[in-house]
């Protein structure tokens, strides 16, 4: 693009003049502009990737550095691959990704949907909605456990306020069966307003002219809904779901304040997990392995999530 | 236009929608109203049951987050008489202040660290995102890919190499380090974004720029940089709550000298468990920063929430 640029104006400039662009040429600059940002990635992304691959085919343990490093070919992926600790961790993780993005989708669609209506004030509210999400979920998480303290929380408080039910009875963070749903709820609470804030740009991208024409077809409103507004909006939606899961998929922060993985392991994402065997097992070429397993994972799964979200683009 | 009144929704549903918008605004408050409050509250207060809403607001949460108490006898209490109000707050749990809490340092490592990567990613993504939008580079496509793709990364994954490489290089719980690791989490964000801005920037400004003699340093800081400002400090804001907020890195990366506030503020301890005015006292401290920053900024936040697809 540059050197057409370059072309045109010294084609449509006498010699004099165009001889007058000086200074380093468009290709130098172009690597002194991206060069750093590349260096950056490549020493602060990169090599350490190509190093964790390294040390997922070994027994090393960074808090013994001079104990002598094996090479164990594939065994750390194979231990990995059959630990059924592991695959309950998958399963917990799974649970948390569908309902965050069911619950988020939803509310965060139907918000969208009503501030789209350009009530008085909508701006207003619109930004109090988003103020959770750009909050430290770490500290955050910390002060929900306050709330969701059986005794003194006001989370519990209000819910047994609303259905009479003793508010001591249930526990959010101690009980096996509760303790997703307290990570699921304070997730979806930060990040429903950033799915809502995705959607209302696919909204207001609709031009209206395309309900004019509905509407001279007498086509119903509901009608106008499915045929017209979900459709448009369905490319924002799934990017929306590409992001939050994504986000979630390495979420660490929340549920280390919120539940630290407990009770038992039933909150143990695989994040925490990884955590515990990298930074409290110290077993670092086993976690070397378990990271890149998440991260061919997470990869895999975008790239053909990408895919289907251009074919949907296209259409 | 008469069409347009088709699509303008009527003054019911304008109400209806307002309702229920407003509803859920009142009850995502909750939480942030509560923290609020708790820091003015009194420990015995904080943990009533029914939850306190009238309660005497008192400032010992915040004392609390700033000093560092230990307990005295009643004798030392008598010769020495208190000497500021703070004093007196700590004295009727017969105690004294012996110093500051570790709060302040934490803090200002968060603003220097949260600055400083926030500074250093929208530089050099500035200049990466004008490169990427005016000139030819090889792969382009591919390394915006790569670019993003940085992302995708667990923090714990990318946090085993970078342990090592920091410990070996002297990095490891510095300012520097941290700076450096959230420039590079943050730069595929900012080159992303400010790409977007860059683009909408017509370029015949720079080429009748360049005619007038100008070289493409030039043309760069003294007419595509102005034009980009709005789209600059939008970027930076993103960069900087990103970096404020961060925890992971910050927890297994750290363990002091540069250490930033997330992971200090839950380990405020008091008597008998988490000081939870105190923990709120810091959380609010901590929290308001970004959300004058998001109450300032709204008109911004869409725009670079979906990398400049929605014009307005």
């Amino acid at each position: 693009m540059a050197d057409s640029t370059m072309d045109r104006v010294a084609q449509a400039t006498p010699p004099k003049v165009a001889h007058k662009i000086k200074g380093l040429s468009d290709r130098a600059i172009a690597w002194i502009f991206v060069g750093p940002t590349i260096f950056l990635l490549l020493a602060i992304n990169i090599f350490p990737l190509i190093w964790t691959i390294n040390l997922s085919f070994t027994n090393f343990r960074a808090n013994r550095p001079n104990r002598e490093v094996d090479y164990v070919g594939l065994r750390n992926y194979e231990r990995i691959l059959t630990d059924s600790d592991i695959w309950m961790t998958m399963q917990a993780t799974a649970h948390f990704l569908f309902w965050t993005i069911a619950l988020q989708v939803v509310i965060g669609f139907a918000l969208a949907y009503l501030i789209n209506k350009k009530f008085k004030g909508n701006d207003l509210w619109t930004t109090i909605i988003v103020l959770p999400m750009m909050l430290s979920p770490a500290v955050v998480g910390n002060f929900w456990t306050f709330l969701y303290q059986p005794q003194i929380g006001v989370f519990n408080y209000i819910i047994s306020f609303f259905t009479g039910a003793d508010p001591s009875s249930f526990e959010m963070i101690g009980s096996v069966t509760l303790a997703p749903w307290a990570i699921i709820i304070v997730d979806t609470w930060m990040w429903t307003p950033f799915v809502m804030l995705i959607c209302l740009a696919g909204l207001r991208s609709i031009p209206d002219y395309i309900y004019e024409a509905a509407e001279i077809d007498r086509a119903s409103k509901f009608r106008q809904f499915w045929t017209i507004t979900v459709p448009m909006v369905l490319p924002f939606l799934m990017l929306a779901v590409l992001f939050r899961g994504i986000e979630n998929f390495k979420m660490f922060d929340l549920v280390v304040q919120l539940t630290g993985g407990g009770p038992g392991t039933v909150t143990e994402l695989t994040s925490i997990n990884l955590k515990r065997e990298a930074f409290e097992k110290w077993r670092t070429g086993y976690a070397s392995a378990y990271a890149i397993i998440l991260f061919v994972t997470v990869f895999g799964l975008a790239s053909i999530y990408v895919k289907a979200l251009n074919k949907v683009k296209e259409r | 236009m008469a069409a347009h009144s088709i699509n303008e929704p009527s003054r019911r549903q304008k109400t209806i929608a307002g309702t229920l918008v407003i509803a859920y605004a009142l009850i995502t408050m909750i939480p942030l109203a509560w923290i609020f409050i708790t820091g003015f509250k009194s420990p015995s207060d904080a943990i009533a049951y029914p939850p306190k809403i009238v309660f005497e607001p008192t400032l010992e949460g915040y004392v609390n987050l700033f000093t560092q108490r230990t307990r005295q006898t009643q004798e030392f209490l008598d010769a020495n008489p208190p000497e500021a109000w703070y004093d007196e707050i700590v004295r009727q749990y017969d105690m004294v202040i012996v110093g500051p809490s570790k709060f302040g340092e934490r803090f200002l490592n968060s603003v220097i660290i949260g600055f400083g990567s926030t500074f250093l990613s929208v530089f050099l993504g500035t200049l990466a995102a004008y490169a990427f939008s005016r000139f030819r580079i090889p792969l382009a496509d591919d390394l915006l890919f790569f670019i993003l793709s940085t992302r995708m990364m667990p923090p714990i994954a990318v946090a085993i190499p970078i342990f090592l490489m920091y410990r070996e290089l002297g990095l490891s719980d510095t300012h520097l380090g941290m700076i450096l690791l959230y420039t590079a989490v943050n730069i595929s964000l900012a080159v992303w974004l400010l790409k977007g801005f860059i683009d909408e920037i017509p370029r015949e400004y720079e080429e009748a720029a360049l005619i007038d003699g100008y070289t493409r340093f030039q043309a760069f800081y003294k007419i595509v940089l102005p034009q980009a400002a709005t789209g600059i400090a939008s970027t930076a804001i993103f960069c900087l709550i990103f970096a404020w907020n961060e925890y992971a890195f910050a927890v297994l990366l750290t363990s002091g000298t540069a250490q930033t506030a997330p992971p200090f503020i839950p380990t405020i301890i008091g008597v008998g468990g988490l000081d939870w005015p105190a923990v709120a006292a810091g959380a609010t401290l901590f929290l308001v920063p970004v959300m004058v920053f998001t109450i300032v900024l709204r008109k911004h936040l869409l725009r670079g929430i979906t990398f400049g697809a929605v014009r307005k």
